[in-house]
């Protein structure tokens, strides 16, 4: 059961907006709600995905839990292997130094996650000379040993980024994360980019490292067909809101969620005798500066109703088939799980 | 989704593999072709008017370092018995009022107007890349302030510096590449900011933050490599300004000393109507010399400008 698993890190109410300055004198006239209060417990060994229509905040998201945007609000807490419980939100840059070590990110563009100007070694080199590997030899073994665990040859780690294609720079991406060993990886659209038969290799590749190295993923993508194949939960973001999180086999056969009902049935499907309906989705994703009032999906939903413009539906807990599952809308008409939520200190 | 039953995923299995090893070919085949040597080079010696600006450039520089070798004359020594001689075997660029041969004094001249020109974009571009690499990929109130900084010695107009700075501290080389460099860093500085505002939205950048590498290190030695190519133009451009405005300067009497030979100081006589009318050797020669300096730095720049361009890919 879910409800056993252990907690890698618990994110509790976190937003992340920007200012949107105007003016000579660059006032503050509102913001941009990238993420706007999101929940979510990440269990370790794990893959979640995280999917949504471009915009929806996925990446925000994603540099949040790195802190490498600062979170305006909520608490980002990680748990380490012994209990230990640290909100990365209230430390400062030397405070995230230790847990820089366990949580690391996969980048979406090959083209600009490498550093045109050194060889691969030079990128790789500085992240481990700041964990303690001082000698040059044993720095060149390790990166060597990381290019082979992504199916590269040791000797590309004195080649430039422009001499690999772009399969390549993102297996070099991996073994970039991998360097020091982290506990959880965020991998935002990490194969969007590539060519479909590229990404299947690639995504095998990120699964066969997990299995050795227990890694938790927390799988950002656009792409629903992606999140099948890989995730074990999927987050469904909608204007910076997380919508509906369950297992990814429920997210196909038993949604709740009236977005995500219309975010699947734009997916093409391959199989002719499964015809299913078409939702088109009206109008454009509104602005998440000024996110409609209530459910931020009443404008553009189908089953919409008066208590939806005026009520945010709070992100409740279900249960489909014993597992958890969670979904904000006013609509559905289940019973809340009743338990105790998970305890997460043990 | 029920789980995939075993067969379907050892079939997949195999067709991955295949697929894999023919992308490993690929990859393998294309490792001859890569490689070897630098493109910004070849870029460069590509262009032909940057070749033929490198080309004036060293005959300008080696002709003033080896100037003892190329005359036997002394550019200070007077010689009031070969008073305004017009050019001749002897004498190839002629001599000047007090008799000084004028070959020589280009030469030697040049000499000190390429280290004013050099040695002040130099040491501009030394402050200018320090404070703009650190401020421009931190940002915050350090970039602003710096920014208002360098908004002031910008907007103070250089002639006004000039000669607050030579009636406080005296005309001196020194002193002129001291207010070259003051005036001067704030474009560097510019630039040099504003190339690192857009490197620090790459992944690369997020990537070495992601491992929490300290700010200095991720700005100078990651970042900086990445702006040099646009750096190294402002710095020819730069030369080439300091150069002209050296002469200029130095036209007006407010450059280096008198006593020393530079282009400017050589064209300074040129002040005189009478010079400008009869000798023509006094001012010719050294004008045509500084305009061909300058010309060569441009191209060399252009050339730079080219080459580095990673919009242009040749
Ligand atoms: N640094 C930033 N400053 C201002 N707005 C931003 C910034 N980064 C992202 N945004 C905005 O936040 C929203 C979410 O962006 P993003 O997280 O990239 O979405 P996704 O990854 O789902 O496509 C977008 O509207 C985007 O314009
Ligand atoms: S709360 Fe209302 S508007 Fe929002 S998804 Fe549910 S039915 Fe649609």
């Amino acid at each position: 059961m879910a409800e056993s698993k252990d907690v890698i890190l618990r994110l509790r109410g976190v937003k992340a907006h920007f200012p949107v300055k105007a003016g000579v004198f660059k006032r503050t006239v509102g913001h941009v709600r990238a993420v706007d209060g999101v929940d979510i417990d990440v269990y370790r060994g794990e893959v979640l995905g995280l999917v949504g229509e471009s915009g929806c905040g996925k990446t925000t998201l994603g540099k949040t839990i790195l802190q490498l945007v600062r979170s305006t609000e909520g608490e980002i807490v990680y748990r380490s292997p012994d209990n230990e419980e640290s909100d990365l939100s209230k430390l400062d840059n030397e405070g995230l130094v230790p847990f820089r070590k366990r949580l690391q990110i996969v980048f979406q563009d090959p083209h600009s996650s490498l550093n045109p100007a050194f060889t691969i070694f030079g990128s790789l080199e500085d992240p481990l000379k700041k964990y303690g590997v001082k000698s040059r030899e044993e720095r060149r073994k390790i990166i060597g040993d990381l290019l082979e665990a992504v199916n590269m040859r040791r000797e590309y780690m004195d080649r430039y980024p422009h001499e690999f294609s772009g399969g390549q720079r993102q297996r070099i991406g991996i073994a970039r994360a991998l360097s020091i060993d982290p506990e959880l990886i965020v991998c935002d659209e990490a194969v969007s980019a590539l060519d479909v038969s590229i990404q299947a290799q690639v995504l095998q590749l990120l699964m066969k490292l997990k299995e050795e190295r227990k890694l938790t993923y927390i799988f950002i993508t656009h792409d629903l067909s992606v999140t099948e194949y890989i995730c074990d939960r999927v987050a469904v973001m909608y204007l910076g809101k997380v919508v509906e999180l369950c297992r990814s086999e429920d997210l196909f056969a038993k949604n709740l969620h009236p977005y995500t009902e219309a975010l699947l049935s734009a997916i093409p499907v391959a199989d002719l005798d499964k015809k299913s309906e078409r939702i088109v989705l009206q109008g454009d994703v509104p602005s998440p500066v000024n996110p409609p009032s209530g459910c931020p999906f009443h404008p553009r939903c189908r089953y919409a109703k008066d208590v939806c413009k005026s009520v945010v539906p709070p992100l409740k807990r279900y249960h489909t088939d014993g597992h958890e599952h969670f979904a904000a809308c006013h609509l559905i008409d289940l019973p809340e799980a009743t338990e105790e939520p998970v305890a997460l200190t043990a | 989704m029920p789980g995939p039953n075993p067969s379907t995923i050892t079939r997949r299995r195999t067709r991955l593999d295949a697929q894999f090893d023919r992308i490993r070919a690929r990859e393998e085949a294309g490792l001859a072709k890569s490689g070897g040597g630098s493109r910004t080079l070849k870029k460069f010696l590509n262009n032909r008017l940057a070749v033929i600006g490198l080309t004036i450039f060293a005959v300008i520089i080696l002709a003033s370092v080896f100037a003892p070798l190329l005359t036997p004359y002394d550019p200070n020594k007077i010689n009031l018995r070969d008073m305004l001689q017009a050019p001749s075997w002897e004498h190839w660029f002629g001599t000047d009022r007090t008799g000084r041969d004028l070959f020589a004094r280009v030469l030697y001249g040049g000499r000190i107007s390429i280290l004013v020109g050099l040695g002040s974009a130099i040491l501009a571009a030394i402050i200018g890349v320090l404070i703009g690499v650190y401020t421009g990929y931190v940002g915050g109130w350090l970039d602003a302030l710096a920014m208002r900084v360098s908004e002031i010695f910008m907007s103070f107009p250089q002639i006004i510096l000039v000669l607050l700075l030579v009636s406080i501290l005296g005309q001196s080389l020194l002193n002129l590449i001291l207010i070259f460099t003051l005036t001067g860093w704030g474009g560097i500085y510019r630039m040099a900011r504003a190339r690192m505002l857009s490197i620090r939205e790459e992944e690369y950048v997020l990537a070495l933050r992601s491992f929490g590498l300290g700010r200095p290190l991720i700005a100078y030695k990651h970042m900086l490599p990445n702006a040099l190519g646009p750096i190294m133009v402002n710095i020819t451009l730069s030369t080439a300004a300091f150069i002209l405005q050296e002469a200029g300067l130095s036209f007006l009497g407010l450059g280096v000393p008198l006593s020393i030979p530079t282009w400017g100081n050589i064209l300074n006589v040129a002040q005189d109507i009478r010079v400008l009318q009869s000798n023509w050797w006094i001012w010719l020669p050294v004008g045509t010399v500084i305009s061909l300096f300058v010309l060569s730095v441009n191209f060399i720049g252009d050339g730079l400008r080219d080459a580095t361009d990673p919009s242009q890919q040749g």
